[in-house]
């Protein structure tokens, strides 16, 4: 594949902070096993992508350890696999410690040498707030063959599924998929119709991309969306390309929590995992598998491995390592990595990050619509 | 990377065929067969040899080596994979004077004496890849420098009924080997040799070269080999091994040592963390449990997807049991399809079978009955068992 990959693993940390305060927005877990970067690292891979950059900016720990060598997702490789760009001082002119990468456009400036020394010719920016599983393979195809300086990935979706989001990017094209509006939406907008927004997951030729980042260094531009693409809708070749598979958008703790229990319906499931050929792949840990007690009641729920389960769960995403004690109850939660439940507890629409302790008899209860969130390693 | 001599090396007899799998085994390894939901048979021994301290492994394999071998890779999910020692792959090879398939055991390891020698090892142990156990090495060769042993022997305490199984001891106070018999029909004791030996290198290597010119000898260590150490008057000792080991050779015992995993105490635990299991893992999305869906003292591998009933049992991965169907007292391995109304009870089905709708497969299992006297039937890999068509128990069906 002549494409490079690169990914923003920080960009939208502060829209969901209960989950980002101790890791990136691409370490995010999600979906009993996955983290959020492996969606992105997963379309790459399955498009033949070998060589990928990850940009971090701060709190990486977690994902570096996520993603080791890039082993698991065949990206351990002399040639290529994945480099990690962490932020260094003199990334650009006039940088202040509290400054550094704060935008998408600071992010590619500081990252120029990657992009330069790539010899591939087109480059794959991809965020890691979307969730889903992409044939870019197709993608890059049609941007070579229409001559595209930049195409961006779009989902059509409607106005209702947006009310939880703070902010999108329409994208307004003509009959031949060429952009003609690029602008931010806010919910508040109130539009009825169908619209086209950014997957934020865009494919741009690599000298183009050059280009643009030289322009902005030049004329001290400070966002890539509005100075560099939105000024130039007119003269360059911008294109749009429509995802006709599952999408979702994480940016808050209420939509990270509705598109978790999404994944209960077997028909998203089926879109984001079962697609021939184009696993999801994550880092893989030794664990044994899960064990079902005598008495335990499982009902919709989606369980990783390594979990006890002696209780009642129904309508919950149970990570890896948890464990569930005789007599509790678990309904509507999302439970993070080696939560424990008490025996006797009841959790209602509750959402624990990992290392979380619920004391035997405990009652904590949320709404479908604001979960209750407890953070990492606390004791209830 | 200096190349410095290891104190000790692993070499783990992996070549076996395992004709009692019947079907089970028909194109893979002994050693590869999956079990527990998520391991192959090896992953014990090795895991084993990992949490000993042990880094340098060779694996002889032999008999259909090809999903064993791509299983094993490089050694990376035991932490294997060492620039200097690590797992070693070691299949029957040519040499200037002709070339040999592995024979027996002590030839096999008498074939690979070379490999031995590259990393001038005080002691070697030789294990074998078909046991269910965890055990700390160390604690054996800290016993067998503590006697000066010149080969140590790990064995077990088994009921005096099972004793015709195995090669039985006879020690002295001290641990000291007297008698050694094969498969007695009237036990002198109750201590059955687990194929688990550590023996001082040099005499190892003088022994398998005094076997191998033996021309009487079938070279097998438990028929030739330890008893020509013993009527040497060498100091061959007895190590005493307690807790859970398991010889799955047989489609009884495989069974049986996979439900070992089940109940509120279970005999094997694998969720001890002080001592897990290493295996290789697939990427699989996570289990889902079906709203209808029963499932309960049983352990479910990622992949799943659980519709119907399942009670009992050890699920590998990418196992989906429908609903209406029933599955009790069974082990599934990968990617098996339990159609609409199906039962399967007593079985063990292999990688990619499919259970037609409403076929009955095994019967229920009888509670008076100890553990290794449930018939157990066994569907082979990739078998279509037909809508409505029921197999009973003893039946094998596999795949031609």
């Amino acid at each position: 594949m002549n494409a490079a990959g690169l990914i923003f693993s920080n960009i939208h940390d502060t829209t969901i902070p209960e989950l980002t305060r101790t890791r990136t927005m691409a370490s995010l877990p999600f979906g009993c096993r996955y983290r959020l970067v492996d969606f992105a690292l997963s379309n790459l891979v399955n498009a033949g992508i070998t060589k990928v950059g990850i940009i971090t900016h701060n709190n990486y720990k977690s994902l570096l350890e996520h993603l080791g060598s890039g082993r698991d997702w065949d990206l351990e490789r002399e040639v290529g696999g994945i480099k990690i760009l962490p932020p260094f001082i003199t990334s650009y002119e006039n940088a202040s410690s509290d400054r550094v990468y704060s935008s998408r456009l600071e992010a590619l400036i500081a990252v120029m040498s990657f992009i330069s020394e790539c010899s591939e010719e087109h480059m794959v920016l991809s965020d890691c707030d979307v969730i889903c599983n992409i044939d870019l393979a197709e993608v890059i195809e049609k941007h070579a063959e229409r001559g595209a300086d930049i195409t961006i990935v779009t989902k059509r979706i409607s106005p209702k599924k947006l009310h939880l989001t703070p902010r999108v990017t329409v994208v307004r094209a003509d009959g031949d998929g060429r952009i003609c509006d690029f602008a931010e939406y806010t919910s508040e907008d109130g539009r009825k119709n169908e619209i086209e927004v950014s997957m934020n997951i865009m494919i741009a030729k690599k000298y183009y991309l050059i280009k643009l980042i030289e322009d902005a260094v030049a004329h001290g531009y400070t966002s890539f969306e509005h100075q560099l693409i939105g000024q130039r809708l007119g003269e360059d070749r911008f294109f749009a390309f429509g995802h006709g598979g599952y999408y979702a958008l994480v940016n808050r703790l209420e939509s990270y929590y509705r598109c978790s229990l999404e994944l209960l319906d077997p028909e998203v499931r089926r879109r984001l995992f079962g697609i021939p050929d184009r696993p999801v792949m994550t880092r893989m840990l030794n664990l044994p598998p899960t064990k079902y007690m005598t008495g335990a009641r499982v009902a919709n729920s989606l369980v990783a491995d390594g979990c006890v389960i002696e209780g009642m769960v129904e309508n919950s995403i149970v990570f890896r390592g948890v464990r569930v004690g005789r007599g509790a109850t678990v309904r509507n939660c999302v439970l993070l990595d080696d939560t424990y439940v008490g025996e006797g507890a009841e959790l209602y629409c509750v959402v624990t990050d990992r290392d979380v302790l619920i004391k035997d008899g405990r009652r904590l209860s949320g709404h479908e619509t604001l979960p209750f969130f407890i953070g990492k390693g606390v004791s209830v | 990377m200096p190349k410095k001599k290891k104190e000790w090396i692993a070499m783990l007899l992996a070549g076996g065929q395992g004709s009692r799998l019947c079907s089970l085994t028909g194109k893979i390894a002994k050693s590869a067969v999956k079990f527990g939901g998520k391991y192959r048979i090896i992953d014990f021994t090795l895991t084993n040899c990992v949490n000993s301290g042990i880094d340098t492994v060779g694996v002889l394999t032999q008999y259909q080596p090809h999903l064993l071998n791509e299983y094993m890779g490089t050694g990376v999910p035991w932490d294997l994979e060492r620039i200097w020692g690590g797992l070693k792959i070691l299949p029957p090879y040519q040499r200037q004077h002709g070339a040999d398939w592995y024979r027996s055991t002590a030839n096999a390891i008498y074939q690979n004496i070379d490999f031995i020698n590259r990393y001038a090892p005080d002691y070697v142990i030789i294990l074998s890849g078909d046991h269910i156990y965890r055990m700390d090495y160390r604690k054996m060769l800290e016993y067998h420098k503590e006697k000066n042993s010149d080969c140590t022997i790990a064995v077990l305490d088994v009921p005096l009924s099972e004793t015709g199984r195995f090669g039985i001891m006879s020690t002295d106070p001290d641990g000291r080997i007297i008698k050694f018999i094969e498969k007695p029909k009237i036990p002198e004791s109750t201590k059955a040799s687990m194929g688990i030996y550590i023996f001082s290198k040099e005499k190892l290597i003088s022994y398998l070269e005094a076997d191998d010119a033996d021309a009487e000898s079938s070279n097998d260590f438990g028929k030739n080999v330890i008893p020509s150490i013993l009527a040497a008057g060498e100091n061959l000792y007895a190590y005493e091994f307690e807790g859970y080991w398991k010889d799955v050779g047989t489609v009884s015992s495989l069974w049986e040592a996979n439900m070992d995993m089940l109940g509120p105490e279970p005999r094997l635990n694998l969720n001890d963390k002080v001592w897990s299991i290493y295996s290789r893992q697939d990427s699989r999305p996570p289990q889902h449990i079906g709203r209808l869906a029963v499932v309960e003292n049983s352990v479910v591998t990622e992949g799943c997807e659980i519709y119907g009933s399942v009670i009992n049992c050890v699920l590998g991965s990418g196992v989906r049991v429908m609903s209406g169907a029933s599955v009790r007292d069974s082990v599934i391995m990968d990617d098996v399809l339990i159609s609409e109304g199906a039962s399967v009870d007593c079985a063990i089905v292999d990688t990619g079978a499919t259970i037609g709708a409403g076929a009955r497969v095994g019967a229920p299992r009888d509670e008076s009955l100890p553990p290794f006297e449930v018939e157990v039937t066994v569907i082979g890999a990739g078998v279509f068992v037909p809508s409505g068509v029921e197999v009973t128990p003893h039946e094998k069906l596999i795949m031609v």
